[in-house]
C-alpha cells in the first residue's frame, strides 16, 4: 500500500535559554501510519511535539510542511485547523463537565456562535463515538469517569475536532493490560480511517506491539528511524541509551534462617484475602499482579495505614497490631508510595529537608534543637551513598528529573534505617538508566540484610530484582515463582490471565 | 426528564432547600411575624443587594478565581454616582449607567492583575479592595450622603397590589432589579458558549489554554461582569437606604462568600449554579432574620453563619470520602 506523506519536519533545531532541546531533526509521518517517537527523559521527545503542535516554533533554518504545504510560524490554532491533535498524558479534560460537553467541547470556540447548541454538541458526540465503536454515556461527569474511559473521551474529542493526525503522551501509563489493548484495537480503527497516530512513550514492550515505524530521539537528537520489524527490545533500549542494558536476574544470596517478617492469613474485604508470605532478612520480594489485584491495598496494610479486618503480621516472630504509620515506622518498615508527587516528597522544599524529614528528631543537640552540622554531615553521607546527581542540597525537589526525585524518596526512607523497605512501582516514570540506579541501590540494601517487598507491574523488574515472586489476582495470592523456575515471558503470561 | 429529577433529588441544591423549608416551617411555628407577606417581601428586599453580589461572585468562583474586591467596587461606584445625580442632576438610566461602567473599569484592573501578576486572585482583590476603599475614605472624609433627587427617592415599581389592610406590595426596584440579575446569570452560564467556556476555565486552566480558550478574554469577562453586579447592588442598595455610607457595605463581602459556597460553588473552580446561589443567600437571609425575630443578639447571628458553613462543608467532604470509597471498591 502506498502512502502519502503526511508531515515532514526538515532540520528542526530548539533552544531553551542556551540549552540544545533538539538538534537538525529530520521527521516525517505517512497518512495512516502507527509511529512511535521514543527517548529518555530530555531527549526532546515532548519538544518535538509541542513542534508539530505549534506551540514552540523552530529556530531559523528547520523546514515545517504539512500536506504538502510548507507552514511558516505554526501556531497551536493552524495546527489544530490542519488536524493535528495531542492528547496529553492529564488528558486535558474538564472533569466538571459531561462527555458529551467534553468531546463537543470546540463548538464552544467557534467564532460567531454565541449560543450553546446543546442538540449539536450531544449529536457531535455521538457521532464521535460511533466513529471508533465506543459507548459512554454522554450525560455522565467526567470526573466519575475511570481512567481508561477518560482516555476514550479524549480521542473521542481529537475525533469530534477532524484529527488526521492524533499524537499521544504515554498513553500506557496509567492503564491496565486489558485497557491497553482496548486501546490498540481502537488505534487500529483510527488507521482504517487514514487517521495517523503517534505514541510518545517509554515502555518498550507496548510500543513493539503496535508501532509500524519507530522513531528514536537521543540527548536531542535524532538516532533513526526504524521499521518495528527490523528491531527488537534490546536493540532499542541500546539505541536510546547508547549503554548495552542487559537485566540479569538478581544474583546476592540471604539467609533463609533470619525470617523478619510473616504475614498469616491477613484478610480486608473488598481489598484482599487470605494472603500468607514469609520474608527473609537480605531477601527481596516482588508483588505482581494487575493494577486493582490488591497488592498496594496490602502494602498499605503492611505500613499501617489500611488495617487489616483479620489474619497477623509477626515482625521477629512477634505479633504485632500496626494501627497507624508512626507504628509502622517505629517497628521498622519503610514505604516508598507509588504516587512520589503527591505522598512521598515535599515537592517545593530543598532535597536536604526531604531526606531529614522523617528523622529531625535524632538530629538533634542537647537542648532538642536541630545541630545544623549533623544534619549537614548526614545529608551528604546518603546523597554519597545514592549516588545522587545534585548540584546542591538546598534545591527543591519539584526541579529534579524523575529519577532523581525517586531517588531522595529512598535516601528519606533510608535514613530511618528500616528493616523492612515496601517499594510501589519505583521506576515508574523514570527512564531505564535510571531505572538501573535505582535496581543497584535494591540489590546493595538486600544486600546490607534489609528484606525488601517491591511491587510492580513491569514483569521485568519483579523478575530480575526478586528472589521470589508472588503473584496476586483479584485480591487473592495466585503464585509463588522464582526466576529459576519460570521465563520471564511465562511470568508475563500468568499476570494477565485472568 | 426521570433521570434529571433523580440527578436534582440527589443535588447539594435540593439539601439546601430542605434546609430552608424546614427552617422556615420551624420559624413558623415559633414566631408570629415570620411567615407573614409584610416579612417575607421584607426578607427578599433587603436581601436583594447581597444576593445580586452573590451572584456575580458565583462567576467568578466557577472560573476558578474569587472576588474580594466587590463591596469596595459597589461602594465607589455608589458614592460616585450619588454625588453626580445630586449635584449635576440626573435619571435612571445615568443612575445605573454610570455605577455599571465604574464597576466594569474595577473588575477590568481586577483582570488584568490577576491575569498578568499570576497571584492568586484572593491576594489580589484584598489589595484592590483596601486601595479603592482607601482612596474613597481619603478622598470623601467618609462623608456620608443624603438629599437624594426626589425620582431616585422614590424609586419605581410594577403590579403593586393592595391588601385588605390597606399595605401596598409591588415589586420595587430592587426585587427587579434581583430577578434581571439572576435571569442574566442562569442565561449567561448555561446558554452562552462563554458560559461554558468559564466551567471549563474554572475546572482546568491548563487544557482550557491548550484548547485554544482565549485566557485573558474570559479573565476581563469575569472580572468585569462582577464588577458590573457590584455596580448594580450598590445603586440597589442606596436607593433602598436612602444614604450612601462608605462603611456600610465593605465588611459584608465574606458572609457573600458564605452565602455562594452554602450554595455548592467551589473554591476549586468549576462548580456553581444559579439556583444553589439563590438558594444559598436565602438560608443566610432566613437565618438572620429568624434570629432577629426570635431576638437573638446579633453578635449571634455570625455565630451560627460559622456553624452552617461549617456542617456544609463537612458534609461536603463527609460525601466526598464515601464516594471514594466506592470508586476503591469496584478497582478492586
Amino acid at each position: 500500500m502506498s502512502r502519502n506523506s503526511f508531515l515532514e519536519l526538515h532540520h528542526i533545531s530548539k533552544r531553551f535559554h542556551g540549552v540544545q532541546a533538539l538538534q537538525q531533526v529530520d521527521f516525517s509521518l505517512q497518512t495512516g501510519e502507527i509511529h512511535c517517537i521514543v527517548g529518555e527523559n530530555g531527549s526532546g521527545k515532548s519538544t518535538l511535539v509541542k513542534i508539530i503542535a505549534g506551540v514552540h516554533l523552530p529556530e531559523p533554518g528547520g523546514k515545517i510542511v504539512i500536506d504538502g504545504a510548507v507552514q511558516r510560524d505554526l501556531t497551536p490554532a493552524r495546527s489544530t485547523q490542519m488536524g493535528i491533535q495531542v492528547i496529553y498524558q492529564d488528558h486535558s479534560l474538564f472533569p466538571n463537565l459531561s462527555v458529551a460537553e467534553n468531546i463537543g467541547i470546540h463548538q464552544h470556540l467557534e467564532t460567531g456562535r454565541a449560543l450553546v447548541n446543546w442538540k449539536k454538541i450531544r449529536q457531535t458526540a455521538e457521532s464521535a463515538m460511533a466513529k471508533i465503536g465506543v459507548t459512554l454515556n454522554p450525560n455522565h461527569l467526567v470526573e466519575n469517569l475511570p481512567v481508561a474511559d477518560r482516555q476514550i473521551v479524549a480521542i473521542c474529542r481529537a475525533i469530534a475536532a477532524d484529527a488526521r493526525l492524533v499524537i499521544m503522551d504515554e498513553p500506557t501509563a496509567s492503564l491496565t493490560r486489558q485497557e491497553v489493548d482496548a486501546l490498540f484495537r481502537l488505534v487500529k480503527d483510527l488507521q482504517d480511517k487514514a487517521i495517523t497516530t503517534v505514541f510518545v512513550s517509554h515502555r518498550l514492550d507496548e510500543i513493539m506491539e503496535i508501532a509500524e515505524r519507530i522513531t528514536i530521539l537521543r540527548d536531542g537528537e535524532k538516532v533513526g528511524t526504524y521499521n518495528a520489524c527490523d528491531i527488537d527490545d534490546r536493540k532499542l533500549s541500546f539505541l536510546m541509551t547508547g549503554q548495552d542494558i542487559c537485566f540479569q536476574p538478581i544474583e546476592s544470596e540471604y539467609s533463609q534462617e533470619k525470617t523478619i517478617l510473616e504475614v498469616d492469613r491477613l484478610s480486608k474485604r473488598g481489598n484482599y484475602s487470605d494472603i500468607s508470605f514469609s520474608l527473609h532478612g537480605g531477601e527481596v520480594i516482588g508483588i505482581t499482579g494487575l493494577l486493582g489485584s490488591g497488592r498496594t491495598e496490602l502494602a498499605l496494610s503492611l505500613f499501617g495505614l489500611n488495617p487489616p479486618e483479620s489474619g497477623q503480621i509477626r515482625l521477629n516472630s512477634k505479633t504485632v497490631h500496626l494501627a497507624s504509620n508512626w507504628e509502622a515506622i517505629a517497628a521498622g518498615i519503610g514505604y516508598v508510595p507509588e504516587d512520589r508527587m503527591t505522598l512521598g516528597l515535599v515537592m517545593p522544599q530543598p532535597v536536604s529537608s526531604n531526606i531529614t524529614l522523617a528523622v529531625l528528631d535524632t538530629l538533634v543537640n542537647k537542648l532538642h534543637l536541630i545541630d545544623p552540622i549533623k544534619k549537614q554531615q548526614f545529608i551528604e553521607q546518603r546523597i554519597a551513598e545514592l549516588n545522587l546527581k545534585v548540584a546542591d542540597p538546598e534545591v527543591a525537589v519539584n526541579s529534579l528529573s524523575g529519577g532523581n526525585q525517586q531517588r531522595v524518596v529512598l535516601a528519606k526512607w533510608i535514613a530511618t534505617e528500616p528493616k523492612i523497605l515496601i517499594l510501589d512501582s519505583p521506576t515508574v516514570g523514570v527512564d531505564i538508566a535510571a531505572k538501573m540506579g535505582i535496581y543497584d541501590i535494591i540489590n546493595h540494601l538486600a544486600s546490607q540484610g534489609m528484606g525488601i517487598i517491591l511491587i510492580s507491574d513491569e514483569v521485568g523488574e519483579v523478575y530480575c530484582n526478586c528472589h521470589r515472586i508472588l503473584l496476586m489476582r483479584k485480591g487473592r495470592l495466585a503464585g509463588a515463582y522464582t526466576p529459576s523456575e519460570i521465563s520471564e515471558y511465562d511470568l508475563g503470561q500468568k499476570i494477565n490471565a485472568s | 426528564m426521570r433521570a434529571k429529577a433523580i440527578q436534582f433529588l440527589r443535588s447539594a441544591e435540593f439539601y439546601l432547600l430542605l434546609i430552608i423549608i424546614g427552617l422556615g416551617v420551624l420559624l413558623t411555628f415559633l414566631t408570629d411575624g415570620f411567615f407573614t407577606l409584610e416579612n417575607l417581601f421584607d426578607i427578599l428586599v433587603s436581601y436583594s443587594f447581597l444576593g445580586i453580589m452573590a451572584v456575580g461572585l458565583m462567576v467568578v468562583l466557577i472560573s476558578g478565581g474569587i472576588d474580594i474586591s466587590f463591596t469596595a467596587t459597589a461602594t465607589v461606584a455608589q458614592y460616585i454616582m450619588a454625588t453626580i445625580i445630586i449635584k449635576l442632576g440626573g435619571n435612571w438610566l445615568i443612575a445605573f449607567l454610570l455605577p455599571i461602567l465604574i464597576g466594569i473599569g474595577i473588575g477590568a484592573i481586577n483582570a488584568l492583575l490577576v491575569y498578568y501578576l499570576r497571584v492568586h486572585s484572593i491576594i489580589i482583590t484584598i489589595a484592590t479592595l483596601n486601595l479603592f476603599y482607601g482612596v474613597l475614605i481619603f478622598v470623601t472624609r467618609g462623608k456620608w450622603i443624603y438629599n437624594f433627587p426626589d425620582w431616585f427617592a422614590e424609586g419605581f415599581s410594577l403590579f403593586e397590589v393592595e391588601t385588605a389592610d390597606g399595605t401596598i406590595y409591588s415589586f420595587s426596584l430592587s426585587i427587579i432589579a434581583l430577578l434581571a440579575v439572576i435571569a442574566l446569570a442562569a442565561l449567561l452560564m448555561n446558554r452562552t458558549s462563554v458560559g461554558r467556556q468559564i466551567y471549563a476555565m474554572g475546572s482546568n486552566m491548563d487544557a482550557a489554554g491548550r484548547m485554544g480558550f482565549h485566557l485573558l478574554r474570559l479573565h476581563f469577562f469575569v472580572y468585569c461582569f462582577m464588577g458590573m453586579l457590584a455596580g448594580i447592588a450598590g445603586v440597589v442598595q442606596a436607593q433602598l437606604v436612602q444614604t450612601v455610607a462608605p462603611n456600610s457595605i465593605v465588611g459584608r463581602e465574606l458572609e457573600v462568600v458564605a452565602a455562594v459556597i452554602l450554595g455548592g460553588a467551589s473554591l476549586a473552580g468549576g462548580a456553581g449554579t444559579v439556583l444553589g446561589t439563590v438558594l444559598g443567600v436565602t438560608l443566610i437571609a432566613v437565618m438572620q432574620n429568624g434570629l432577629a425575630l426570635l431576638g437573638v443578639s446579633s453578635y449571634w447571628h455570625k455565630v451560627v453563619i460559622g456553624l452552617i458553613i461549617l456542617a456544609s462543608v463537612s458534609i461536603t467532604a463527609y460525601n466526598q470520602k464515601l464516594e471514594e470509597r466506592r470508586h476503591a471498591r469496584i478497582d478492586v
